[in-house]
């Protein structure tokens, strides 16, 4: 099959799975459902394996002209290089296996199909941002996913309790998105008047071309990218519609705001690296804003309570770490921990999932525990996660984290400290949330003892499979120190296919330093996890009621007080502008404006309507006389010229 | 100077037979003073050297048209009780109205007369109907053929319109 | 410039006859009599244009003349059969009883 055939087929199979199931869905039994959506993503995976097989350079596929302009042409078309097809394995790979696990999930729910449907809708338009060729397709599916994640997030919005929170979180996420949008949308300008193109090749030759671009122009345009990619990957500033996200269902949360739809920003920058390199400035506010994230978002997790929310804050965290990586110009790193963050957390979510369901709609995790004799698959494979996330050795967040500890530590030192603060706090709260789950006494009451179950195997299925992976993941990159030839094979793949990046390389630390690293970082892990096992396990202290914590903890509690801050400086000026154009410039201006003109048209008709008396002897009076009046003045313009 | 008092002659008649129909209060006079207003009116393009022309208005209008008028009349069966009359007022208006007109176009035409031209042709074949025939299946063949349509159309659109519906007969 | 002695004497008899369809239009309530008017209109116009043919010794305009004979023959045709039509149905012909599309 050509690869232009299989590309297209591989955008249309979740498409068709979207058609199928929103038109039809609502008559179909749900494993059918289920089976058509899990299939049309299943495909799509085979189809992107057969495309990686024969990756050859970067091909681009052009489907149609969209715009077509003097001096700029717009096309849909579409990309396929290492980057690209990375991206494809991984959504549709992780997506496959999330919808695998979204049978069991939603079995009970009423709106299964529609569930199915916006997930197969949110991989067409994953597909498209990551295959597109241009910004301009990029565009489309970026909005094509904020959409998808907007209904799925308020997709239990009639729930009795929770469904008015549940609208407000999907429509928290959406607006603050909008803002990154704002940037991209400029962004976009601002690139089209610059180069006069919006193909990713033709700007990246534009530039090798002529490298005096730099300066303003591309400052601007990559901040605005980079706006762009807080907005979706919910950094600093915009990163506190993430864990309201959560109010969606989980396997939402795991495949969305977890492992594929927020690492958009991620590979808006890896997309863009050959901007971003003309802009030193811009990566250094990546640099700074992700570090600031990973370690907010990292202090912030410490005291949530809620299984989901702990997550959310360590995914936001996660997402810092991979724009740290970024702001060193690591952009092969950034995207190996985009890979294993979307194993582990994926694993981490779903598993959280798993609990969530045997525990009948439970979160909070003052009222789990000792989980692990009830739920044995879902134990083991949520301490594979945390032990990835952990970065406890030899699993696969152990690697990709030391690749963007090894950047730091040769670029910047001070970067390096808060990497390691963020680092260490990640396998506190981690290790918090795992033995507070599993271990120690079940404290949720004997009557939902005796129902908590394991789910069934569609659920743990996925499960295993993530385990494995989030255990291996790490062998995709291993650094110089094992395996000396075929070290760091994701980077060179990465760098070889992709345009812009083979000009960049990651720095390789040498041997002694970097074994120092790995040394130094088992330690930290290790040392964390024993303390973690002896304070909640052993000494059986459990999470405190908000109200009994001190200093610190409540400020992690309460989330730093980002939402109330911005509440005060951003929303409530913006809610009494609204409430004085509302009151006055709407009522008293235009409202009335508009009655005065609508009554002024009415009188001046029911005037002018009298002319029409019915009688034609009257119309030709006025004809003539209209007639007379046209001739005389042709009279006097003639005899006024001569 | 025989061809101007004859051509004062024609003139004043065509004028005063066109008031005729304008005034008479029957509908049928008027009628006849507009048969007699064609025929004056065709005597002026025979004057003009416009014989096929004069020929063709004789037929059409003084014969065709005015038979067709009379005969719509008869069919209506009116009489002179039922005549509709205009308000005093509104006939004042009117005629100020026309008269206006009439000043105006005489204004207009004076700047664009044509003094002293008598009624010699340049060329005195152009009313044949040789002449008009070559120009009419040359030039302006499609407009020629345009025009039955529009015949056909009309001829079409007043049986339709003419013809009684069933339900009135029934 | 003395009347009668040129062309110009049937072009001012074209536009006095204008005038008086015109005039006649407007106080004439029969609808008969209306058309009848503007069939007087017509024949002001076509008289004025052959004028104008014979001045220029061009015979373009003694066509239009004939195209305007043929359109007033199928104007004066179907304007009969609407008069009939609307006779049947209101038993007038007054010009003034036709005003419904007024509201």
């Amino acid at each position: 099959m050509p690869q232009d055939l299989t590309l297209i087929l591989l955008l249309s199979f979740p498409l068709l799975g979207f058609a199928i199931n929103g038109i039809f869905g609502k008559q179909l039994p749900k494993m059918v459902i289920g089976s058509i959506a899990t299939v049309a993503v299943f495909a799509s995976f085979l189809l992107a394996t057969s495309l990686f097989s024969r990756l050859d350079g970067t091909t681009i596929v052009n489907l149609f002209n969209v715009l077509d302009f003097e001096n700029l042409q717009i096309n849909a078309s579409f990309q396929i290089d290492a980057l690209s097809i990375w991206m494809t394995l991984i959504i549709t790979g992780v997506g496959s296996l999330i919808h695998l696990f979204s049978i069991g999930y939603m079995s009970h729910d009423e709106g299964f199909y529609k569930f199915f449907t916006y997930l197969n809708l949110f991989i067409f338009s994953m597909l498209i941002l990551v295959l597109g060729s241009n910004y301009f397709v990029l565009f489309f599916g970026w909005e094509g996913v904020g959409m998808c994640s907007y209904l799925l997030i308020s997709f239990h919005y009639n729930d009795a309790q929770k469904g008015i929170a549940n609208s407000l979180a999907g429509r928290k996420a959406f607006i603050m998105n909008r803002i990154g949008d704002v940037g991209l949308l400029v962004a976009l300008f601002m690139i089209i008047g610059q180069f006069n193109t919006l193909e990713y090749t033709k700007i990246g030759h534009l530039i090798e071309s002529n490298k005096a671009l730099t300066g303003g122009a591309m400052f601007f345009i990559t901040l605005s990218l980079f706006i762009a990619a807080t907005g979706k990957s919910a950094q600093i500033p915009l990163f506190s519609w993430l864990p309201d996200a959560m109010a969606g269902p989980t396997p939402v949360s795991a495949l969305i705001h977890a492992a594929t739809m927020v690492t958009a920003g991620i590979y808006l920058t890896v997309r863009s690296n050959f901007l971003f390199e003309l802009a030193p400035f811009t990566q250094n506010i990546i640099l700074y804003t992700g570090l600031a994230t990973t370690l907010f978002a990292a202090f912030m997790a410490l005291r949530q309570n809620d299984i989901k929310k702990v997550l959310a804050y360590s995914t936001v965290s996660q997402l810092g770490l991979m724009f740290v990586a970024l702001g060193f110009g690591a952009y092969t790193v950034a995207l190996f921990h985009v890979t294993t963050h979307a194993f582990f957390k994926a694993l981490l979510f779903l598993g959280s999932g798993s609990v969530i369901h045997g525990m009948h709609e439970e979160q909070d995790i003052r009222k789990m525990g000792g989980l692990a004799k009830l739920m044995p698959i879902t134990h083991f494979t949520f301490l594979i996660g945390t032990m990835a996330i952990s970065g406890i050795p030899f699993l696969s967040g152990f690697f990709s984290k030391d690749e963007i500890m090894a950047q730091a530590l040769h670029h910047n030192t001070f970067a390096y400290i808060v990497l390691v603060i963020a680092v260490t706090m990640t396998a506190v709260y981690m290790f918090r949330l795992y033995f507070l789950t599993f271990h120690g006494e079940f404290r949720g009451g004997d009557q939902l003892k005796s129902k908590v179950h394991e789910s069934g195997p569609s659920m743990t299925l996925p499960l295993i499979i993530l385990a494995i992976l989030s255990i291996f993941g790490g062998l995709l990159n291993l650094p110089g120190l094992f395996f000396k030839n075929s070290a760091h094979w994701f980077d060179h793949f990465l760098s070889a296919g992709t345009f812009g990046l083979n000009h960049i390389h990651p720095v390789h630390l040498d041997f002694a330093t970097s074994i120092q690293l790995m040394i130094f970082a088992s330690i930290v892990a290790l040392s964390v996890l024993i303390w973690a096992y002896l304070n909640y396990v052993k000494k059986g202290n459990i999470a405190k009621d908000d109200k009994d914590l001190n200093g610190w903890e409540r400020l992690s509690a309460a989330k730093l007080f980002v939402d109330e801050l911005y509440n005060v400086l951003i929303v409530n000026p913006i809610l009494a502008i609204s409430d004085f154009t509302g009151k006055i410039i709407d009522i008293k201006l235009l409202r009335n404006g508009v009655y005065a003109l609508a009554d002024g048209v009415l009188n001046s008709a029911n005037i002018s309507r009298k002319w029409q008396s019915g009688f034609l002897s009257s119309y030709l009076f006025w004809m003539v006389f209209g007639l007379i009046i046209f001739v005389a003045y042709y009279i006097l313009k003639i005899s006024v010229w001569h | 100077m025989s061809l101007q008092i004859i051509s004062i002659i024609l003139g004043s008649l065509t004028l005063a037979t066109a008031l005729l129909v304008v005034l008479s209060k029957h509908p049928v006079r008027s009628v006849i003073y507009l048969v007699v207003t064609f025929f004056l009116i065709t005597s002026m393009y025979i004057m003009m050297n416009a014989q096929f022309l004069a020929i063709v208005n004789m037929i059409v209008y003084a014969g065709a048209i005015m038979v067709l008028f009379l005969f719509v009349l008869m069919l209506l069966n009116l009489n002179k009780e039922i005549e509709p009359v205009n308000t005093r007022t509104a006939q004042f208006t009117a005629l100020i109205a026309g008269g206006s007109l009439l000043l105006i176009l005489i204004t207009a035409l004076k700047d664009t007369l044509i003094l002293g031209e008598s009624f010699r042709q340049k060329n005195e074949q152009i009313g044949l109907v040789k002449e008009l025939g070559n120009l009419l299946f040359t030039k302006y063949v499609v407009a020629f053929e345009i025009t039955s349509i529009l015949f056909i159309a009309a001829m079409v659109g007043a049986i339709l319109l003419a013809k009684r519906e069933k339900q009135i007969i029934e | 410039m003395s009347i009668g002695t040129s062309l110009d004497f049937f072009l001012f008899v074209a536009i006095a006859l204008f005038a008086i369809g015109a005039i006649g239009a407007m106080t004439r309530k029969n609808m008969i009599v209306l058309l009848m008017c503007i069939e007087l209109m017509l024949n002001a116009v076509n008289l004025m244009l052959v004028t104008f043919s014979t001045y220029y010794g061009n015979g373009d305009a003694q066509i239009f003349v004939f195209f305007t004979m043929v359109v007033a023959a199928a104007e004066a045709t179907v304007g009969l059969s609407i008069i009939i039509m609307a006779y049947r149905n209101l038993k007038s012909i007054d010009i003034d009883m036709y005003n419904q599309l007024k509201n």
